[in-house]
Formats: structure tokens, sequence, C-alpha cells
């Protein structure tokens, strides 16, 4: 492990000014990534910028218009630990609550775990299928950039130097509708997902049929993913597992995985359509249960 | 004097009392190896070889010495020429030339995180950035990395001069990667394979496994002016530890202290030595006490797991019983020559009587880490396969598989393959204490769920141990040992002494204690420390007993063999009723008037040594879209002798368990074709979790071992050998597809059940 | 050697002040610095839970924190578990139901089901299972260590007299 210099800016404005100062900068949230990149030398910077110190980075705002706001750096316990959040974004609470164990939990974040851009991250379908957006600042403003598109390749995002993921902004979600995320791995606990997949599905008035339907998968590709196909499949048709179950074809066919110790090309696009039809099953099911 | 300790009314045998070092591990007081602080201390690294297989042509260290805060940098050129001589040390053997050259390689680098050098610095970070600065040449060579490839006449050699040991005593004519070939064989298996009713014949394979201790290595050591070497490690025998340092180093033995540390976890890997050398030259050069750490990284790469192997069985059933066997054995050595196959070989059909077989072994070296002990080292593999083959055999006569197992058992006098006769053993009882159980009676039932049963057997090992008890004026006992505690046993040897002497288990103060403070003990492994400390214990106490009866006769004017030692209590009576009665505690409280310290001694090289069966059966659940496995229930009953502290059996049974259940489902290294491993931490390498098991169920057969005073019979090992085939026959169950290679990964299930490999 | 911050924080309920570098973690500047040993190296990356400690309230694995991060934070560590003499009920439970063999693993599981019982004095089976996941053994089969908490969880609800 190199050495480097610590900063706790306790303001955006100190934060940026930091940034400007021509070091190479890497960002601290919960650390549960970040040290240990820089201990096993995969990673390396002249300053490292602990961002817990920002009231805006540490901020959990449940809006008024039915969204929610989420400070990029707030511990993933403070999501599944606040009851409101807990009742009414559960697909929120399939993510925070099994990225590592309860020690992760404490510190990890949904911004550190997007910003570490792992195609199996398990925030990532799920903020997806939320049709999250995130509020990136610099210096010279904000700008928004959806999720999916946030994401450049394998631990590469669309972040600038000088750039700071501000918050994640989730929007009031459709009526009717209920997001499940889960992943396979081998072990019930501390793994990472050999595939992942995340759904949203809405009924219509009636409840009889899918009014709209979005599907994420993760860990099928070099960034998780957005599988327009799969929702396709199964907007306009009632809820049943044969729609459920082209849904997970075109997700099987819309993933693109390796082979990699964690698990084969054919394990995981297999995985694919199995996670698709399951995660829209367990939605549907919330959707019944919220009733 | 007689004795009455042969009567199982134990007073403190079976209790379950608090370990006499739990309170410090409980609140973090207790002191493990890289717990260690010292005036001065240095912190060590380890340079390791990135490739598999490698010519070393130049090591440069100077940019290393050079940097500020670096005090001291060692290759192997600082170590003394080592010797072709053989150590044993315990369930395996170490030859001085290669583990010199494994400590430090020499030449070549034969695996990916092979220690090449080392530095010692005034900082962790330091020593870590130093390691970046030593430019090491190498000329890569193709590494091998499967068993049956490295047999093979055109594999790449790891030894240009090494051949093969045939039987007999013969040398192969060319170079191999086969280091020994050997054979064990009874009867005329091929007429008997000829006539059977039933054949099965299969290959199996398992993967490289790690034992998974959650402490590294560790080794801190300071070399005085006066060429006096102190070292503080974490080891199962600190002896050992000693000897091997003796002669890497070509040091005087008593010039050696070794301070053995609390352990965290071993299970054979913590027998053979890695950093105490290195620790001990670095001080050396830098004149300063050296602490060597090694990360997890470093100890799946740079420690010694267990062999990949692979196993053929071909079996016969004539009439219901296992007619013949021929099998093949071929176990990963690592880089240097030493695979537990000879056990394996030895202890595959154990749990049966077959007069007609032919077991071939091959131990064979690759570039992957030199293997260590784990656990009944060599057994599971080979009870993963002779235990599947034998459920398939069972099936095929409709036969049950526990019934079948209990028709064919091994018991007192029958031979093993070595032709050795077997002392009363409890296999049939452990079978039948599965047949019982509320679990094997319970039905299974529901889709893709199955049940597995399977046995196994361990020899445990003897070998040499000494203690002494040093009686105390208020009636307590010090109780000096020097094997390593690393699972309960001080609590284990100070139950048999108290139980001895006829006194409180908690007038028992037990020590471990260094080499320089005891006599030899070999280390803590072959299942030994509660069998064979605990013989010495009995037989110190035993002498305590001998000097109090003594001084009592002696002070009563009578003949010894008259007086009685009983529950503590010393009396004498000439039957005609004059009564004399002293005690332990007053004997202890008047020693000193009356002939000095009373101490205890025994040092004894344990014969009567008792094998170990055990029996396991598991109920599973397949996931068939995700390819998982979920362990419902398990219950593994074991003969084990006698259960001096039962908490502690249990916990050796149901930790075995867990150990084997990550082996048969997840566990494996996983390297890539260049030999490099690719899931070296504890993410990556799954070891199950709390969240991955349910509770375990024990059920203790006592069948007293003979052997021993209190019929002790080692428990640790022999647990987890049955978990492999055990989880493979109920996966074989649950789904109606066999299993034959491990891990049983949901890949390997989910590809096998949808056809997609 | 890199620069050294001053940090001024609590362990253990005292209020402490060290030196150390940026790139230390907690559990270097536990065991390296202030001598408290209790808390091990396991893994050093977040994934065997032996460095568990409390941070304000929640678990953490001090590997995976730095030293500097705890300027004004408090801190419990397996040494702060105990009351003085009195040993805590897990303690207790894990003694008795002879929770631990070599004992590496048995300070972070301590300290994580402290936590865990601090949020929830009656936790299920599973609940218990779940919570610690991140706390590797590899000595128990979890079987003793799951039952010790479940008893001290037990214990917790008998009313003191």
């Amino acid at each position: 492990m190199e050495a480097f210099e610590y900063l706790a800016p306790s303001s955006l404005a100190e934060a940026f000014t930091a940034l400007g100062n021509g070091k190479r900068s890497m960002m601290l949230a919960g650390g549960t990534d970040v040290i240990v990149q820089l201990r096993e030398n995969r990673r390396h910077c002249d300053q490292l910028i602990d961002l817990k110190h920002i009231p805006e980075l540490m901020s959990v705002d449940i809006r008024s218009d039915g969204g929610l706001d989420i400070g990029a750096a707030v511990p993933l316990a403070d999501l599944y630990n606040n009851r409101e959040i807990a009742r009414r974004w559960p697909g929120l609470v399939d993510s925070a609550s099994i990225i590592g164990g309860t020690a992760i939990q404490s510190r990890a974040s949904f911004g550190g775990n997007l910003c570490n851009a792992s195609p199996a991250a398990d925030s990532s379908p799920s903020l997806m299928v939320h049709d999250a957006r995130l509020v990136v600042a610099s210096a010279s403003g904000t700008r928004e950039v959806p999720v999916e598109a946030f994401f450049a390749g394998p631990g590469r995002s669309v972040l600038q130097p000088g750039e700071i993921l501000l918050r994640i902004s989730i929007p009031p979600q459709p009526a009717r509708s209920a997001v499940f995320y889960h992943r396979f791995i081998p072990r019930n606990e501390m793994d990472i997902a050999v595939a992942s997949a995340g759904v949203r599905l809405a009924l219509d008035e009636s409840g009889e049929r899918i009014a709209s339907a979005r599907v994420a998968l993760g860990a099928v590709g070099p960034t998780p993913m957005m599988v327009a196909a799969a929702a396709e499949a199964v907007t306009g048709q009632a809820p049943t597992s044969e729609t459920f179950a082209k849904a997970g074809e075109a997700a099987a066919a819309a993933a693109q995985p390796i082979t990699d110790m964690r698990g084969s090309m054919a394990q995981r696009k297999h995985l694919a359509s199995v996670l698709t039809v399951r995660a829209f099953e367990r939605a549907l099911q919330r959707i019944r249960e919220a009733r | 004097m007689t004795t009455t300790d042969r009567s199982t009314n134990y007073r403190i045998i079976g209790t379950r009392p608090v370990r006499p070092d739990g309170v410090e591990k409980v609140t973090g007081k207790a002191q493990y190896g890289a717990d260690i602080r010292l005036p001065g201390l240095l912190h060590g690294r380890v340079l390791r070889s990135p490739h598999a297989h490698a010519r070393i042509v130049a090591i440069d260290t100077s940019e290393a010495e050079k940097m500020p805060g670096v005090l001291a940098v060692v290759t192997h050129r600082d170590f003394p020429a080592a010797r072709d001589v053989v150590q044993e040390i315990g369930e395996s053997s170490v030859n001085a030339l290669e583990l010199s050259d494994n400590v430090l390689a020499s030449r070549k680098a034969l695996y990916r995180g092979h220690a090449v050098a080392a530095v010692a610095a005034t900082s962790v970070h330091l020593a870590e950035e130093a390691l970046t600065k030593i430019r090491v040449e190498y000329q890569v060579l193709p590494p091998v990395l499967d068993v049956r490839d490295a047999m093979r006449e055109d594999a790449p050699l790891l030894s240009e001069t090494r051949f093969t040991k045939e039987l007999g005593g013969a040398r192969s004519e060319k170079p191999s990667n086969i280091a020994s070939h050997l054979r064990f064989q009874g009867g005329n298996p091929d007429a008997a394979l000829e006539e059977a009713d039933v054949v099965i014949e299969r290959e199996y394979r398992t993967k490289m496994v790690h034992q998974g201790y959650i402490e590294p290595h560790n080794s801190t050591a300071t070399w005085n002016a006066d060429g006096t070497i102190t070292i503080w490690t974490s080891t199962q025998g600190a002896f050992s530890v000693r000897a091997q340092v003796a002669e890497i180093l070509r040091h005087p033995i008593s010039s050696i202290r070794v301070i053995p540390m609390e352990i965290g976890g071993g299970f054979g890997g913590k027998l053979p030595i890695y950093l105490d050398p290195v620790a001990a030259l670095l001080s050396k050069k830098s004149g300063r006490p050296v602490k060597v750490l090694m990360n997890r990284t470093d100890v799946f790469e740079g420690s010694g797991p267990t062999s990949g192997t692979w196993v053929k069985v071909k079996l016969g059933l004539k009439d219901g019983k296992i007619s013949g066997v021929k099998a093949e054995l071929a176990y990963e050595a690592g880089a240097y020559p030493g695979s537990p196959v000879g056990a394996g070989s030895m202890t595959m059909l154990a749990p049966y009587v077959i007069d007609n077989f032919q077991i071939d072994g091959y131990d064979v070296v690759l570039n992957k880490p030199k293997v260590a002990a784990y656990r009944a080292p060599g057994s599971p593999a080979a009870a993963f396969a002779f235990e599947q083959a034998l459920d398939e055999a069972a099936r095929a006569i409709g036969a049950d598989p526990l019934q079948f197992r209990l028709d064919n058992s091994a018991r007192e006098g029958s031979r093993m393959v070595t032709g050795a006769p077997l002392a009363k053993v409890g296999h049939e009882e452990c079978v039948q204490a599965i047949l019982d159980s509320p679990h094997y009676k319970s039905p299974i039932e529901g889709p893709y769920r199955g049940r597995g049963v399977a046995s196994g057997y361990w020899f445990n090992g003897g070998m040499q141990s000494s203690v002494v008890a040093a009686v105390n004026p208020d009636g307590t006992v010090n109780l000096i040992e020097g094997s390593t505690d690393i699972g309960g046993t001080r609590a284990s040897l100070a139950m048999q002494l108290a139980e001895t002497l006829g006194i409180r288990y908690e007038d028992i103060h037990a020590t471990v204690v260094d080499t320089d403070s005891v006599g030899h003990n070999d280390v803590t492994g072959g299942s030994r420390t509660t069998f064979a400390s605990g013989m010495a214990v009995y037989q110190a106490g035993m002498d305590i007993r001998q000097q109090m009866c003594e001084r009592a006769a002696r002070e009563w004017n009578v003949p010894v063999d008259k007086v009685e030692y009983e529950d503590g209590r010393i009396t004498w009576t000439d039957g005609e009723g004059t009564f004399k009665e002293t005690s332990f505690a007053e004997q202890a409280r008047t020693a000193a008037q009356k002939g000095g310290p009373i101490v205890g001694k025994a040092s004894l090289s344990a014969r009567g040594v008792g094998g170990a069966y055990s029996t396991h059966v598991v109920d599973v659940e397949v996931d068939p879209d995700t390819g998982k496995v979920t362990i419902l229930r398990y219950t593994a009953a074991q003969d084990v002798g006698t259960a001096i502290h039962p908490s502690y059996v249990e916990g050796q049974i149901q930790g075995a368990v867990a150990q084997g259940v990550g082996w048969a489902l997840n566990e494996e290294y996983y390297f890539d074709d260049e030999g490099r491993m690719l899931n070296s931490s504890f993410l990556d390498y799954r070891m199950p979790t709390s969240l991955d098991l349910p509770m375990i169920d024990t059920i203790l057969v006592e069948v007293p071992n003979p052997g021993h005073p209190y019929g002790v019979r080692g428990v640790g090992e022999v647990p987890i050998v049955p978990p492999l085939a055990a989880v493979a026959n109920a996966i074989a169950d649950a789904t109606g597809r066999r299993f034959t290679e491990l891990p049983i990964s949901p890949r390997r299930v989910v590809e096998e059940l949808h056809g997609l490999a | 050697m890199a620069r050294r911050t001053h940090v001024t924080t609590s362990i253990n309920g005292l209020p402490t002040e060290f030196l150390c570098e940026p790139r230390q973690s907690v559990l270097e500047v536990l065991r390296d610095e202030l001598g408290l040993t209790g808390a091990k190296e396991g893994c050093n990356n977040g994934n065997c839970g032996a460095c568990a400690v409390i941070l304000n309230g929640r678990v953490v694995n001090s590997c995976c924190v730095l030293g500097v991060e705890l300027e004004g934070a408090e801190l419990t560590t397996i040494e702060g578990i105990a009351d003085g003499e009195k040993l805590h009920p897990l303690q207790q439970a894990f003694l008795e139901e002879a929770a631990l063999q070599c004992g590496i693993c048995t300070p972070g599981f301590i300290v994580s089901a402290k936590a865990l019982l601090d949020s929830d004095p009656h936790p299920d089976e599973h609940k218990v299972r779940f919570w610690l996941a991140g706390n590797l053994c590899r000595c128990t089969g979890y079987d003793k260590i799951v039952r010790a908490v479940l008893k001290a969880a037990d214990a917790a609800e008998t009313p003191v007299p």
C-alpha cells in the first residue's frame, strides 16, 4: 500500500478545491472497496478524499413528490434500518441488505458501489429498474446521468476528473408497481453475484395486464445492462408464468457473459433467464401483497 | 498400591467444564503469534514468485537494501547448504533439502507463491514497498497443473533428477514427476471381479483445497549475539519447528528456543515451517527481532493445502458382499514429493472386510504449492471415491446403504490392506447408531431432495509426549505440557489429571510451555494429543500417587503395596479394624516437611493407538434451476472411545463436517492455464458461512480404546472423511445424477442438469 | 515514512490520542500503535470478520476503516465488551457452550453478536446466522456459536432482580 494523504472536507466547495490541486485523487465513502484496492496496489492515489463529512452526501430525503434522494455516501444500513424506506422501496433493500455482510453494510454505500463500477454490483440492477438518476457535481455545476448510462466498462464509470457523485435520485414509481432484485451466489451470503436480475413490474388498472416493465441484469456483461426486449416481451400481456418465461428467454438472449472463476458463460445465460422469471414472480407477489 | 481407574464411573471425565484458556480468548487477551510485541521489533515480508514454473536466473536486492528503514534482505543464498535427510514431523515427513528450497527457492520457482526473498523494515508498509524494489530475473517454463498430465511421459519435468521410486525399491529408467508408486494387494482381485454379480467402475476427481484456518502463518525471531535463537510462532508443534529450523540453519537444537503462541487453527497446515528460518535469518542480519507475517493470499498460494486427486475404483459384489476391489489413486504432492496417497490407499477400504484387493498409489509432483497435512490427510478423497462406488453397488442390488455397510463391516480382528489386524473398533456401532437415529428413521420427501450416507476411517497417531505435574502446597497442581492446544486440550488433559488424582478440575492449572521448559513433545496432529499426552498425564498422575503412597507408607510404617489411593484419599487398613488415612490435600500441604516437592513426570512414546470410525447421514435439497445444494439436515455418528470433554468432541465433529461440506460443494483452488490461483481470498475461496449450514447433530458412540487408561481415541480427524461422499450420495439421490468430481458446485450441477457444459 | 496524523478519539470509553499514517487501518492502529491486539487479522480485506469492532454503534471490519477516520469517533473493541471483571453474557455463553476452539475468530464473533443483540435482543436462529455470515469460523461448524448467541439473548431476557 503506497502512502497517500487523507482529506476530510466538510463542504462540497472544499472538496472541489482539493480535487483541483493537481494530485491524483480518489474518493472515500465506506472504504470497503477502495481501502482494499489501495492495499492490494490495484489502485493508486496521492490523496484520499473522505466524503462522509459533506452533509449533501450523507442525507436521505423522502421527497413530497413520492421520490427518494439518497446521498451517495449514506451507509446501506441507514437505508434498510429506515422503516419508511424499507416499506416503500423494498426493491432497494433487496440490494442494500446483501452487499457484503453486516459489517460491510455499516459503511458501504450505494454511491460507492456504483462508482466501483463492478459489472456484478448488487446496487446497479435494482437502481436501474427504479429508473434512478445520478446527480453528479463538479466545481462548475451538476448534471444528471441515468444509472444505466453511468457505466463505461468493468471498473469504469463516466465520472470525469473533478466530478463527485452527489446523490441517487429515485423518481416516483408507477402505480401498482413493485421492484424485486436478487442474485445467484454459491453461498448464501458474502459472495459476488454469478448473475443477477432486477425487475420492475407495473400492472394496469384492472390488475390483469402488465402496463410496463423494466428488466436489468448484472454480471452477464462488461457493465450491468437493461434488457428492453425482456420488458417488451411482457408489456400488455397477462402476468403469468408463460409471459414471464418469455422475458426470461429475452434476458438469456441479451446476456453476454464470460466464463471466469465465479461462473461459466452457459451457466450465466441460463441464470439470466431463471433469475428474471423468478424476479417477475416475486415482484408480482409484492404488488399483490401491497393491495 | 492398587488402581481402580478402569472403572467407567468417572468423576470428571465426561463433564463439560469451562476450558482453562477460555476467559483470555473471549476477552481478546490471549496472545497469538501475530500479537507479540518486542522492543525494536522489525516487520518482515516475503517476496513470492509470480510464475508457477520458472528458473531463477538472478536476484538483485541492492535497491531494496538501500531504502532507509530497510534493515535486512535475505534470499536462499543466506541459507547454509542443506542436507539430503528426511525428518519426521508427525503425520508427514520432510526432506531437509526440499524444505529449505520451499522456504526460499534456490534455482527454480516451482509454483506461484513460492518464496524467493524476504525483507525486514521498520514498518509493514515499508517492507512491502521494499519487496517491489527487488529485481528477480525469471526464465519462465511451462507449468504442469493436472495430476494426470503430470504423470505423462512428455510432461514438463519439475526436476531433471527425480526418478520414480517403483515397487520393491526399484528406480524408473527416466526422470519423472511420479515421485513414487506404491501397492497394497491381497487375495485375487481379478478373479473376484470376474466372478462378481455386480461391478461398478468409475473415476473420481477432487480439487486442491486449503485447511482454511483463520489465522495466517506468522513467526517472530530474535537471533541473539551469543548464537541462541528465540522464535515465537503459531505451530502445531514447537519441537518440530525447533528441529526443522535447526536442520535448515545447521544450528544446535539446544540453542534454539521455540515459544508456541496461541494458534489460530491448523488442521495439519501448521505442521511444516515456512517463515521461522526466514525470520531468524532476517534477525541475524539486522540485529533486531523480526516479525514475519503472511497475508491471506500468501497463505493460499504459499502454504500447504491438500492434494487434488484422481481415483479410479473397480468394485465387485458377490452375494451382497464386497468380493473384490481394484483401485488406482494419483495424488498431487505439489512442488515436492509427499502427498498423502499412502494414507488414502490404506484407509480407503478400512471400514469393510474385503479379501481380494489391489490398490496402486502414485505420488505426483506438479507446479502447485507443496501439500501439507489436512485433517485425516488422504482419506477424504479416497472415501469420496469408494463410498460413492459402494453406494451405487448397494443401489444395484436394492440394499439399504447402511445395512449394506453393516453387512460388510470390519470389526476387531479384521485385517487392513497392510495386513495389520484391527484392535477393538466401532464401525458397526457407528452404522447401527445412524440406522437407529431419528434422522435416518425420518422420511425424506419432496422433489429434488435426497439422503446420503458414508463411512470413514482414520488411524490416529501416538508419538512422543512429555509432561510434568507439580503439586502445590494449597492442593493445586501445575500441569506443564508441550502439546499445542488447538481446540481445548488444556481442558481435556487437565480433566484426565484431575480424574487420576481424584481432585477438582479447577485445581489443575494447565500450561503449554516452550521447548526449553519441558521434554520433547511431538506435534498436535494425528488426533493424538488427548490420547498420547493424556496417557502421559495419567502416568504423571500415577507418579504423584505413588510418591504420596510411599510417603504415607513410610510415615505409617506399613508396606506401600497395601496403601490405597482413591478419589484423593490415601488409606491403609490391616483388615482387622486398624485404619489410617491421609489425603492428596494433606500430602500437598505437608510436602516440604515430608521429603520435599512432589512432582509427577512422564515421558513416553505412546502405544495402543485406537483407530477411529465415523458414519454420517445428510439430507440435501437441490434447486434444479440454479444447481444450488442446500444442506437440510446432518447427523454424524463417531466412535470416540471415551469422550473426555463431550462438548469439544462434538465441536471437532461439527467443525470437520463443515469443512467437509465446503470441500464437497464449493471449495477449490481455481487456477488459470499459467498456474495462477485466481481465487486466493476468503471472498472467492468459498468456505461455508454460518448461513450455509444447519445445526450439526452428533452421536458420540463410546467404544473405549483398550490401549488407553481412559479409553481415549483420537477424535479430530476422522469426521472429515465421510462428508464428501455422503453429500455426493445425497445429491445423487436427489437428482438421479452421479457427480464424480468435486466441488459439486452450482455451476457443475446446473450444467449437468440442463446439459449446458 | 509518510507524515503521521494526530487523531483524538474514544476507545472503550476512554479518551485516546494516537499518531498514524493515513494508510494505516484501524486494525493496524489498534494492534501496532495502541497494543490492543484482541481484533485479529484474518484476511485484511473485509471477508472474515475477525477484526470486527463497533464504530459509532455499528459493527465494522476494522481492516476496512482508516485510523484517521476515527477522529471524534467512539470505538468499542473486544477489550471493552466485559464490564471489568464481569464478563458480558455473550462471553459467558461462549465459554459455557464451548463455542470456541482455536479462538482466533472469537473476538470478532463476540463483537458482531453484541452489535446484533444491541439492535435486536431476541433474534431467531436464522437472524443470528444471517447477521454472523460475515464472520468466518473454521473450527466449530458454527453450531455452538449460534447456540451461544441464542443463549446469551435468552439470558438477557431475564430481568435483573
